[in-house]
């Protein structure tokens, strides 16, 4: 039978944790395995090591639906999101073409008047930032994505939509594996089964972590922790205001292709793209409540699914496959928390909410900056936990492909 | 899918109800440090977590539900008059 990629013989190592490390990443999922990375590669860190309470591709870096762009609204968000696409551009070359990073396209539906109105305002803001923004009217769409009804049929007519031909998608679990593999021949330490259980400290600093492999020190520590930082940041005895909530998504069989591009609709919750595979990618709206059970409610993909129908008949002939549920931490602004806390030596990175993949590159760019010389990246400065108290929100919630 | 066993009506599915989230009185005078707590700090813990319901296609009343974070398991309702004894957010 033959491989289009042949997988290596080794995938990475599994250390014992040396006693001290200059820098400890909390959390081994994309952003922390990106932070690790970039700490190697743009700062020349190597005594690093990521602390991963379960094993490398279990959490939200394998239950995420894969999307990437740069289309957010605040000129705060514009560059940091369009950072992370251009570094995503660098990547297959960087860490193999395995990671099918594919610009096929992305439309965002607009299905009224105002919401068109709306998504025309976040299309004249990116082209003003530099990044690739179209609006294409209803009659123009069947170009795009002819499986698309854009009839007055559906409960919710299709009005146009807003186009970034840059977005796309990536395989979620190759982006995994090359990641930790590049930390692990540059020396990181990848310590899976080691959870943190405390904090070690000298006064108001941070020095290290307690965890289920014993103590380890660091002079600088990263939590990136996702959908469990309200429960790191209990431990470490600061408040972060994050709240962890299941988000759904659902994968089809495999069919022909027949979904050449990535097709939003906010106002429905349903997002989909059909992977490299052939499967149909599908993702729900957040479930209401509070949560780390990684699992929602039913009647949340009833609705997904509902939608799905509306706008694209020809799905009816899909068998739904598999549904999970990822625990994503949901900030109050839809925009990610980035930067010092109010312990010394210790510096955070989540918030990310319903859209952290496609911020994968970038988020572990800035975030290496912050751990390496403890001061933020001119990207991510306006993304501290101080805004909460100052009232300067980075608000979000338009742009943000899934309601929180 | 919950299923919410509502103190006015009995067990019912959670499509009948509205989630509210957990609410804080509001103080009236407060410095930015202690309304950037009031607006923006909800704990996430890990177990049981109370917070208000609405049974807006029921009895239409508020109610506290306190269900586990990590099971959903629903641990205990009441009608909002009478809060549960240790509120954990």
């Amino acid at each position: 039978m033959e491989h289009a990629f042949r997988n290596p013989p080794l995938l990475w190592r599994h250390p014992e944790p040396r006693g001290h490390y200059d820098i400890i990443v909390v959390g081994g999922g994309l952003h922390g395995l990106s932070t690790a990375y970039h700490l190697a590669s743009e700062h020349g860190l190597t005594n690093v090591a990521v602390v991963e309470r379960g094993w490398l591709g279990n959490g939200n870096a394998v239950r995420n639906t894969t999307i990437i762009r740069s289309n957010y609204l605040r000129e705060e968000s514009m560059p940091l999101y369009d950072f992370c696409v251009r570094r995503w551009e660098r990547w297959p070359e960087e860490l193999g073409p395995e990671i099918l990073f594919d610009q096929r396209s992305l439309l965002t539906l607009a299905h009224s008047q105002a919401e068109a109105a709306a998504a025309q305002r976040v299309v004249y803001a990116n082209r003003m930032a530099g990044i690739d923004a179209d609006w294409v009217s209803r009659e123009d769409l069947p170009r795009l994505c002819p499986i698309l009804d854009i009839s007055d049929a559906p409960r919710y007519p299709v009005y146009g939509a807003a186009l970034q031909p840059r977005g796309g998608i990536a395989r979620h679990d190759a982006v995994v594996f090359h990641l930790a593999r590049a930390c692990d021949a540059a020396g990181v330490h990848l310590l899976q089964g080691c959870e943190v259980t405390g904090f070690l400290r000298s006064g108001n600093r941070i020095t290290g972590v307690r965890t289920t492999r014993g103590d380890i020190a660091a002079g600088r520590v990263g939590l990136v922790g996702a959908g469990r930082t309200p429960l790191l940041a209990r431990l470490a005895g600061i408040e972060v205001p994050v709240q962890s909530y299941p988000l759904q998504a659902l994968v089809s069989d495999i069919h022909e292709p027949f979904l050449p591009c990535v097709a939003l609709s906010g106002r429905l919750h349903m997002y989909v793209s059909q992977a490299h595979k052939g499967e149909l990618v599908m993702g729900a709206a957040r479930d209401p409540y509070r949560s780390y059970a990684q699992r929602g409610s039913s009647h949340i993909l009833e609705q997904q699914l509902q939608a799905a129908m509306e706008l694209y008949p020809i799905m009816a002939r899909a068998h739904l496959l598999r549904v999970w549920a990822g625990t994503v931490d949901v900030s109050p602004d839809a925009a990610p928390i980035i930067g010092a806390t109010p312990c010394d030596g210790l510096f955070l990175n989540c918030g990310w909410g319903t859209g952290g993949f496609k911020a994968t590159p970038g988020s572990g760019v800035v975030f290496a900056h912050t751990l390496a010389t403890g001061t933020p990246h001119p990207l991510s400065a306006a993304f501290g936990l101080e805004r909460f108290t100052t009232g300067a929100l980075v608000d979000e919630h338009g742009a943000a492909g899934v309601a929180h | 899918m919950l299923r919410i066993p509502c103190p006015h009506c009995g067990p019912r599915d959670e499509v009948e109800f509205r989630h509210a989230g957990s609410g804080v009185p509001l103080p009236e005078h407060a410095t930015d440090e202690e309304w950037a707590r009031v607006l923006y700090l909800r704990d996430t813990p890990l177990g049981p977590l109370t917070e208000q319901w609405v049974h807006v296609h029921g009895c239409r009343q508020w109610i506290h539900v306190v269900r586990d974070t990590r099971t959903h398991a629903i641990v205990e309702t009441r009608p909002v008059s009478a809060p549960p004894a240790e509120p954990t957010s």
